[in-house]
């Protein structure tokens, strides 16, 4: 049997420990946000935003096609994997206790689990390698597919926090299902649903491996989904490989960028997840 | 059993609530072929190289595209090497940071620090890399590393020369990148355990420590281990931050200081190069064990997840 | 000439058999009480009423329930179109999340097809009225019906389903969930509202049934003991099984 100075000691190490833990946690933390604000910073310009990249030795290289690219990802991304991932997650609602609702839960759960590397490999196979060139679309959808399953989980979860007596009172008004589940239920989680998919795509806009044999890149304005186009996370990447320092600086800014837009969403996905308001 | 005076009747049905029925089922399918053709797609693509080297594809560790000749073991030796350095680094330091956030700390400082954890998940993998290339490397290559090779040096794990980029890198970085999940788990296991084991080893006469050990890590202890797993799972699959600081050499080697090759960064790294079809075949067939390991790992955590809710 | 006609309802929940063979006639302009302990199938026998009961997975129901010279249980009946006639308020207030006062009233009348903003508006006034809530909440119909308390959310279901013009209206245990004054607002509510709709409640509260109801029928492990008048139910009873419950000796 130990003595309570014993006890006491060994209490003391451990929290000093547990301390040490919280710190060294927190240093890498803290240095990378320190150098993507110190060393992404000052490279931001108007002209960032809004010019193409140049060669290297020409001042004035911006990131607009990259930025705006991203965009059109992540809105072709979203046009397939939220509506799909909605229908998914109200499938597994509606046919609840079912065999065939296990079996779409497991699927989405074995598709989160796949390395998004290996999607992009499936996508270059299938519609890269039909098509004969990258294309825009191929890059949406490898990022839609890493959409799907956390839609439709998260709108799973929320369709089965509502009262089942919430699908009662609206049956009961002699409305049938689809409208009570599509007028009344979706609705009445809109919110939760929102947040969802604002962290979905949070989550998106940052996945590198996905686009490198589907959207691949470009050095011009995007013009047609059917092309190469250019992405943030890509570019920071060819960015940071290359053996020049002036690019190594704007992979920096681009990062900054990037981080900006990941950290905001989320933040204010956060924001409107504190004032949800309690289901009835 | 008792059976109705009349056999169970047809139910009518609303036509609207059919043509629901049919689309919702159709999206749910298409789910459901989704994962099948992507599996459907690892199997056949990768069976030149299956055909080819069979089970030697695991073990042989000569991977030269220029020969065409492809063994598997150098890049799934990076893989396991790296997430295993990942884990034994991240584990300890998430699950005491969870403990110390929610057994000492006041509630304060746990929201502060929770929401820091959570923006680092955020930051995209590529981010993580750029840091790791010009922030990690060149400290571990001019302080870290000399200092290991010379009061550890008689370890084989820490010898030869100092390049920065390497399998210490690539797992210091999943280190990195794997502490918010894990922390995330840990803190979701801490806070479902009921206070009153806590208060209840405090009445005991325990010190905290006892009454940590009590209260959350033993009670907790399969969530703990399912939520180390699931860092696991997402370390092995893991591309673009190890594909930018492993230094990309398709050989084992023992020493942690020299460059290596993970099966995720070795298709990013030749898929688009590939030259031969049987190299494609290889980088596939890569693809679907990594496929594979993930999807084990993942369903181990979930078991044990699981298991736990059952008691 | 019966509003509702249930015979020989039966009702399922997989191989457990709930309503063993339930036969009910309710008058128009009546309130029916259906009393007894709980776990007797009173509530499951409303819910075959509007054919609710077949929507919780593994449940079904047989017999026949004539509303207008229907029988909802008949060949080819939709059951949707059913619950157009046969309201229904549910044991605990639920308002739809989400949606404010104004739209809970009408979600019934706008989402099978009616758009005209004005007949929408003059609905939902009438239906408030009916529901004894108007004057509460004229002037924030915009505010989620979920902010208001219990007792008004309770009518604002009652309002809701009135919108739909039912021919009768079912309530299952509606003040169970409610407090004493809250309580007493919805019975009031009730002796008004049945010129309108024939009501039909189920409660386990007996005094309330003596209060509210014309016609009470008392139900036992599923099966109808016995059905009649109030006043004669609660004074002279014929069944002994009856008499015990009123008189408190079980349930």
């Amino acid at each position: 049997m130990k003595s309570l100075k014993q006890r006491q000691l060994i209490n003391t190490c451990v929290h000093i420990l547990l301390v040490g833990a919280c710190l060294v946690s927190a240093l890498p933390l803290i240095s990378i946000f320190t150098y993507i604000v110190l060393r992404g910073a000052p490279g931001l310009s108007l002209h960032f935003f809004t010019g193409l990249p140049q060669p290297i030795g020409e001042p004035g290289s911006g990131m607009g096609n990259a930025i705006s690219g991203t965009f059109v990802l992540l809105g072709i991304a979203s046009g397939i994997g939220i509506p799909w991932g909605l229908v998914a997650g109200i499938f597994m609602t509606e046919y609840r206790d079912t065999r065939m609702a296990s079996c779409v839960r497991f699927s989405a759960e074995l598709l989160s689990s796949i390395p998004s590397i290996v999607i992009g490999l499936f996508i270059y196979e299938q519609i890269v390698l039909r098509m004969h060139h990258f294309s825009a679309l191929a890059g949406g959808l490898a990022l839609s597919i890493i959409m799907i399953p956390t839609i439709a989980r998260s709108t799973e979860e929320q369709l089965l926090l509502i009262p089942a007596h919430i699908r009662e009172a609206g049956l009961a008004l002699g409305l049938p299902r689809w409208k009570v589940t599509c007028h009344i239920l979706l609705p009445g989680i809109i919110r939760s649903i929102m947040t969802s998919m604002m962290l979905a795509i949070a989550r998106i806009s940052g996945e590198t491996a996905p686009l490198l044999f589907t959207a691949f890149g470009s050095r011009f304005w995007p013009e047609s989904i059917f092309e190469p186009i250019a992405s943030l996370p890509i570019q920071i990447y060819n960015l940071a490989i290359s053996p020049f320092e002036e690019w190594h600086q704007q992979a920096w800014t681009g990062a900054f960028i990037l981080a900006l837009f990941v950290l905001s969403l989320n933040i204010a996905t956060r924001l409107v997840m504190r004032q949800k308001e309690p289901l009835s | 059993m008792v059976k109705g005076p009349v056999a169970h009747r047809k139910k009518e049905v609303h036509r609207g609530d059919w043509l629901f029925a049919q689309f919702i089922q159709a999206g749910a399918m298409l789910l459901i072929a989704l994962l099948l053709a992507l599996a459907w797609f690892l199997i056949k693509g990768g069976w030149p190289a299956i055909e080819r080297y069979g089970a030697r594809f695991l073990f042989s560790s000569n991977w030269n595209p220029v020969l065409e000749v492809f063994g598997a073991a150098p890049v799934i030796y990076g893989t396991l090497v790296s997430s295993a350095i990942a884990i034994m680094i991240a584990a300890p330091l998430s699950v005491s940071v969870a403990l110390f956030l929610h057994a000492v700390a006041p509630p304060k400082i746990r929201a502060v620090f929770s929401f820091f954890v959570d923006m680092l998940a955020a930051i995209p993998s590529v981010v993580y890399g750029l840091w790791g290339i010009f922030v990690l490397a060149p400290w571990l290559r001019s302080d870290v590393e000399p200092w290991l090779s010379e009061h550890f040096g008689f370890l084989p794990f820490f010898q030869g020369p100092f390049y920065g980029v390497g399998m210490l890198a690539a797992g210091l970085i999943l280190a990195i990148m794997i502490i918010p999940s894990i922390f995330a788990m840990c803190s979701e296991v801490f806070r479902s355990l009921p206070v009153t084991y806590k208060e209840a080893a405090l009445a005991l006469g325990a010190t905290r420590w006892e009454m940590m050990q009590i209260a959350f890590l033993r009670a907790g202890k399969r969530g703990i281990i399912g939520g180390i797993i699931l860092g696991l799972g997402r370390a092995l699959g893991e591309t673009m931050a190890v594909t930018m600081l492993i230094g990309n050499r398709d050989e084992i080697s023992v020493s942690l200081f020299s460059p290596g090759q993970t099966m995720a960064s070795v298709i990013a790294n030749e898929y688009a190069e590939a030259g031969s079809s049987i190299h494609v075949a290889a980088l596939i067939e890569v693809g679907l064990v990594l496929f594979c390991m993930t999807i084990l790992v993942n369903a181990l955590a979930r078991i044990i997840i699981r298991s736990d809710d059952a008691i | 000439m019966s509003i509702l006609h249930a015979k020989n309802i039966h009702a399922y929940f997989g191989t457990n058999h709930i309503v063993k063979g339930i036969s009910l006639e309710t008058e128009p302009h009546q309130v029916t009480a259906i009393i007894g302990p709980s776990g007797c199938g009173k509530s499951t026998f409303i819910r075959c009423l509007n054919r609710l009961h077949e929507e919780t997975p593994g449940a079904r129901a047989e017999g026949s329930v004539i509303i207008d010279g229907e029988n909802i249980y008949g060949e080819r009946v939709d059951p949707v179109s059913i619950r157009r006639k046969v309201g229904m308020v549910f044991q605990k207030p639920n308002p739809f999340p989400g949606m404010s006062i104004f739209d809970n009233v009408i979600i019934g009348l706008r989402l099978t097809g009616e758009k005209n903003k004005e007949v929408l508006a003059s609905v939902a006034e009438e239906s408030l009225k009916d529901a004894a809530l108007w004057d509460e909440v004229k002037d924030k119909l915009k505010t989620p019906g979920t902010s208001l308390s219990g007792g008004q959310q309770q009518r604002l279901c009652i309002a809701r389903a009135l919108a739909v013009e039912p021919k009768i209206l079912l309530m299952d245990e509606p003040t169970s969930a409610l407090d004493p004054i809250a309580t007493s607002k919805i019975e009031d509510l009730l002796s008004k509202l049945k010129k309108k709709v024939g009501i039909i409640i189920v409660t386990h509260n007996m005094q309330q049934a003596a209060r509210i109801s014309d016609t009470t029928a008392f139900a036992l492990m599923g099966e109808l003991i016995e059905s009649g008048p109030t006043s004669s139910i609660f004074t002279a009873p014929r069944m002994q099984q009856t008499e015990k419950y009123i008189t408190g000796r079980f349930g």
